[in-house]
C-alpha cells in the first residue's frame, strides 16, 4: 500500500469485511423474521380480512350493482353529470375490454391503502405540527420512505411476511403516506394565527381547538394530501403486483415479460381510469366542500 | 366613576428564547433598541402600570410596534408576561391553572379581532354561538342567543350566511356579537375598528356607545387613531416604545400633553370636535342672586365685569349687562328682575362638542353660560377661551384652560373692554 493506487482506486472495506456485515445484519434479520414474523403477521390479520371480503364483495356484487354505487358515490361527491357520464363509460369500456375482476381488485386495494394511509397519516401530521421536534425527526424519515426506491424496502417485508397482499399493502402505505402526512402537517400549521388566537380566547382547549379550527382550516390541504397519496398508491399497483398483488397490475408486469404490448397498454389504461376517477371525485368533492371559505380571511 | 376592575402592576415583557436571563439589562434601563441589538430579544413591554375601572371604555393607543396587542394580550393571558402582575377582579391571573384559565376567558373577558378571527367553515350563526358551545351552552338555547344578538347588531337574516359572504363591516359585526355572545363583563377590542373604512368606523363607533350605555360593560379597546380614541374614552393610554408614557382623561391628553410624543400626537386632532364645552368652560365664581334691580345693580357695582349671570334657587335665569341695568335702575329701582331685564343670549349645554357652539360663541359680545339639563349654571364659555384652545400652538403653552379666565383677560384683550362703547 506505499505506492499512490489509494487515489485512483477508492479505499474499500475489505470484501472479507463486508460479507461479514451482511451475513451478521441478514442473519440478525432472518432470525428476528422467523421469531416474530408469526406474530406480526398475527397483528396484521384483521386488516387481510377486511381486504379479501372487501375484495370478495367488489368482485361477487354483479357489475350493474357496483355501476350504479360507484356511480352514486361520484355523483354526491362531484353534483357533475358529466364527471358521472365519463366515469359510468370508462367503467362500462373497463368490462367490455374484459378487466372487471382486475379492476375491482385494485379498487379495492387502493381504497383500503388509502384508508390507513388517512388513518395513520393525518395523526402523525398532527404530531408534527404541535411538536417541531416530532417534525424535525419525521421529516427525513418522511424523506427516506419516498426517495427510497419501493423494490428495497419490498425485501424485508417479504422476508417477514413473505408474499401476498398483507406485504403489497404495507410497501403500497409507506411509498403512498407521506403527502397525507407532510400536508396535514403544512395545513395546520398556516392555520390563520388569528382565527386560532380568537378560538383560545373564547377558552377552547387543544382538542376544541384542534377539532372545531385547525382540521377544519387545514382541510384543503389535507385533501390535497389524500389526492396525491390515493395517485401514488395507484402508482405502486405494478410493483406490489410483483409480491403477489392481484389486479391491473399482474397483467402489466407479465406484458414486460412477454412483450405484450396491447395487453400491457390495455391494463395501463385501466389504471389511468382508476387514477382519473379518484383524482376528479375527490376534488370536485374538496372544492364543494370548502367552497365557503375562500377569501374569508 | 365607579370601581378598580383590572389592575396591572409592573407588567414587563421581552420576546426572544431567554427572556428571563436578558431581564437586568432591561431594569437597568437599557433602550428597546439596545436590547435588540446586545440580545436578540424584543422588548415588548416596559414596566406598565395601569388600573381599568368598572363600566369604562378604556383606550389604549400608539404607534404601529408600540405594543399596544401584546399588552391587550396579557389580560386574558394569549401572552405570558416576563415579569409582573395582572389582576382581574382581585384575582392574580397569573396564578390560574390550565383548566381555571380556561373557564375564565370562557366567562370573564371576550374579545374582539382586528382582522375578525372567525371561522371562515362555519356559517353567521356557528360563529357567533361559537364561544357558547365552548361554554358547554345546549345547541338549541345558543342558537336562541345567537339570534338575538344578531338581530342587536343589526345582521338579523345573516344567519345562514358565510363570513366570506359579508363585508368588512358585517363581519366586524359578527365578531361584535359572539364577544358579546358570551356575556362577559370584560370586552377586548384590539383595534376592531381598524379594517374597516371611515364611514362603516364611524358607524360601528356609534354601535358601540350605543350598546355599551346599554349594557355597561367593561371595554379595553385599542386603537392608533385619536379621534377614536377620543370619541369612545373615558380613559386613554398612551403607549411608545412599550412604556406608558400618559394615562389620563381625554381632555387631558388633548390639553396637556405629557411628551413631545403625545403632542405629536395631539397635533392634528380636530380639536373643536374633539373636545366638550365642559372641558373649556371656566367656573363662574360670582352670580348675581339678588332679585330686585337695585340689589342686583349693588351686587354688580362691587364686582369688576361689567356682565354677570343671575342664579337664583331654581337655577339659571340668564344674563344681565351693568349697562343695561343701570337703565333699568333709572326707570324703577324696585322691579324684581324678570325675563325682560335679561339680555339675549341662549345657555349651551356643557357636553355639546365646541364645534356645534362655535358660531354662536364667537358671535356673542359676552362669555355664554353652560347650563346643563337641570338647568345649574356651570359656568360660561368665553371667545377668547375658545379661540386659545382652537389655536393650534395652544397645546404647548400651559395648557390653555388659565390664560383666558375673562377677570385676568379684560386687560389685555380689546374685544372685551370695547365691546360695547
Ligand atoms: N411573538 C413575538 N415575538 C417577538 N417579538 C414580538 C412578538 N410579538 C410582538 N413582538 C414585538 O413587540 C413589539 C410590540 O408589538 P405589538 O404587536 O404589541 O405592537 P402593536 O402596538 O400592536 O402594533 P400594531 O399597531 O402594528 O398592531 C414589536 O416590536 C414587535 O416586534
Ligand atoms: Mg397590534
Amino acid at each position: 500500500m506505499a505506492d499512490a493506487s489509494w487515489l485512483t482506486k477508492f479505499p474499500q472495506l475489505d470484501r472479507l469485511d463486508l460479507l461479514a456485515i451482511r451475513k451478521t445484519l441478514d442473519g440478525a434479520y432472518k432470525a428476528f423474521s422467523r421469531e416474530y414474523g408469526d406474530v406480526i403477521e398475527g397483528f396484521f390479520h384483521p386488516v387481510l380480512s377486511f381486504l379479501v371480503w372487501f375484495e370478495k364483495l367488489l368482485i361477487t356484487t354483479p357489475w350493474p350493482i357496483i355501476i350504479l354505487v360507484i356511480g352514486a358515490i361520484v355523483f354526491y361527491a362531484s353534483r357533475s353529470w358529466k364527471l358521472l357520464v365519463g366515469v359510468v363509460i370508462s367503467l362500462l369500456l373497463v368490462g367490455y375490454f374484459g378487466m372487471w375482476e382486475d379492476t375491482m381488485s385494485t379498487l379495492s386495494m387502493i381504497t383500503v391503502c388509502t384508508l390507513i394511509s388517512i388513518l395513520l397519516g393525518i395523526p402523525v401530521g398532527i404530531g408534527m405540527a404541535r411538536s417541531d421536534r416530532f417534525q424535525k425527526i419525521m421529516t427525513p424519515i418522511l424523506d427516506v420512505m419516498q426517495t427510497m426506491p419501493a423494490f428495497v424496502y419490498l425485501i424485508p417485508v417479504v422476508m417477514l411476511l413473505g408474499i401476498g397482499k398483507i406485504p403489497g399493502l404495507i410497501s403500497v402505505v409507506i411509498y403512498a403516506i407521506p403527502p397525507v402526512i407532510r400536508l396535514t402537517n403544512l395545513g395546520i400549521r398556516l392555520v390563520d394565527k388569528e382565527v386560532l388566537e380568537a378560538a383560545t380566547a373564547f377558552g377552547a382547549n387543544g382538542w376544541q381547538r384542534l377539532f372545531n379550527v385547525q382540521i377544519p382550516l387545514a382541510m384543503p390541504n389535507i385533501m390535497a394530501g389524500i389526492n396525491q397519496t390515493i395517485m401514488m398508491a395507484l402508482a405502486m399497483v405494478v410493483v406490489a403486483s410483483m409480491i403477489g398483488v392481484k389486479g391491473l397490475g399482474q397483467p402489466v408486469l407479465k406484458s414486460i415479460q412477454n412483450q405484450y404490448f396491447t395487453l400491457g397498454l390495455f391494463n395501463g389504461l385501466a389504471i389511468v381510469a382508476l387514477a382519473i376517477i379518484f383524482d376528479r371525485v375527490s376534488q370536485a368533492y374538496a372544492k364543494r366542500s370548502q367552497k365557503h371559505m375562500k377569501g374569508a380571511h | 366613576m365607579s370601581d378598580t376592575l383590572i389592575e396591572v402592576k409592573g407588567l414587563y415583557k421581552l420576546f426572544g428564547p431567554e427572556p428571563k436571563v436578558h431581564m437586568p439589562l432591561v431594569h437597568e434601563g437599557l433602550s428597546k433598541d439596545e436590547i435588540l441589538a446586545r440580545t436578540g430579544h424584543t422588548l415588548g413591554l416596559k414596566d406598565i402600570n395601569l388600573t381599568i375601572k368598572e363600566g369604562d371604555i378604556s383606550v389604549i393607543m400608539g404607534l404601529s410596534g408600540s405594543g399596544k396587542s401584546t399588552l391587550i394580550r396579557h389580560f386574558n393571558r394569549l401572552i405570558e408576561p416576563t415579569e409582573g402582575q395582572i389582576l382581574v377582579g382581585g384575582i392574580d391571573v397569573m396564578t390560574l391553572s390550565a383548566k381555571e384559565l380556561e373557564e375564565f376567558r370562557r366567562h370573564r373577558m371576550s374579545m374582539v379581532f382586528q382582522r375578525f378571527g372567525l371561522l371562515p367553515h362555519r356559517t353567521v350563526l356557528d360563529n357567533v354561538t361559537f364561544g357558547l358551545t365552548i361554554q358547554g351552552v345546549r345547541k338549541k338555547e345558543a342558537n336562541d342567543r345567537a339570534v338575538e344578538w344578531l338581530e342587536t347588531v343589526g345582521l338579523a337574516g345573516y344567519e345562514n350566511q358565510y363570513p366570506a359572504q359579508l363585508s368588512g363591516g358585517q363581519q366586524q359585526r359578527v365578531g361584535l356579537a359572539r364577544a358579546l355572545a358570551t356575556n362577559a363583563d370584560i370586552l377586548l377590542m384590539d383595534e376592531a375598528f381598524s379594517a374597516l373604512d371611515p364611514l362603516i368606523r364611524s358607524e360601528m363607533q356609534d354601535q358601540l356607545i350605543e350598546l355599551q350605555d346599554k349594557l355597561q360593560k367593561t371595554i379595553i379597546f385599542i386603537t392608533h387613531d385619536l379621534d377614536e380614541a377620543l370619541r369612545l374614552g373615558n380613559n386613554i393610554a398612551i403607549l411608545k416604545d412599550g412604556e406608558l408614557v400618559q394615562d389620563d382623561k381625554p381632555e387631558e391628553i388633548l390639553l396637556n400633553p405629557a411628551t413631545d410624543y403625545v403632542e405629536a400626537f395631539v397635533r392634528d386632532v380636530n380639536r373643536a370636535r374633539a373636545l366638550t364645552v365642559e372641558t373649556v368652560m371656566q367656573p363662574q365664581g360670582f352670580r348675581i342672586t339678588a332679585t330686585t334691580i337695585e340689589g342686583a345693580l349693588k351686587q354688580m357695582r362691587a364686582h369688576k365685569d361689567d356682565y354677570a349671570f343671575h342664579v337664583t334657587e331654581d337655577g339659571y335665569q340668564g344674563m344681565l349687562s351693568q349697562e343695561s341695568l343701570e337703565e333699568y335702575y333709572q326707570e324703577d329701582k324696585t322691579a324684581a328682575l324678570s325675563e325682560v331685564h335679561y339680555e339675549d343670549l341662549e345657555p349651551i349645554a356643557p357636553d355639546a362638542a365646541l364645534e356645534a357652539v362655535l358660531p354662536e360663541t364667537l358671535a356673542s359680545d359676552y362669555p355664554v353660560p353652560v347650563v346643563n339639563e337641570e338647568g345649574d349654571f356651570m359656568g360660561s364659555l368665553s371667545r377668547d377661551a375658545l379661540a386659545e384652545i382652537l389655536s393650534p400652538d395652544s397645546s404647548s403653552s400651559e395648557g390653555g384652560n388659565d390664560g383666558a379666565k375673562p377677570e385676568e383677560a379684560d386687560e389685555e384683550n380689546k374685544a372685551s373692554t370695547t365691546r360695547h362703547s
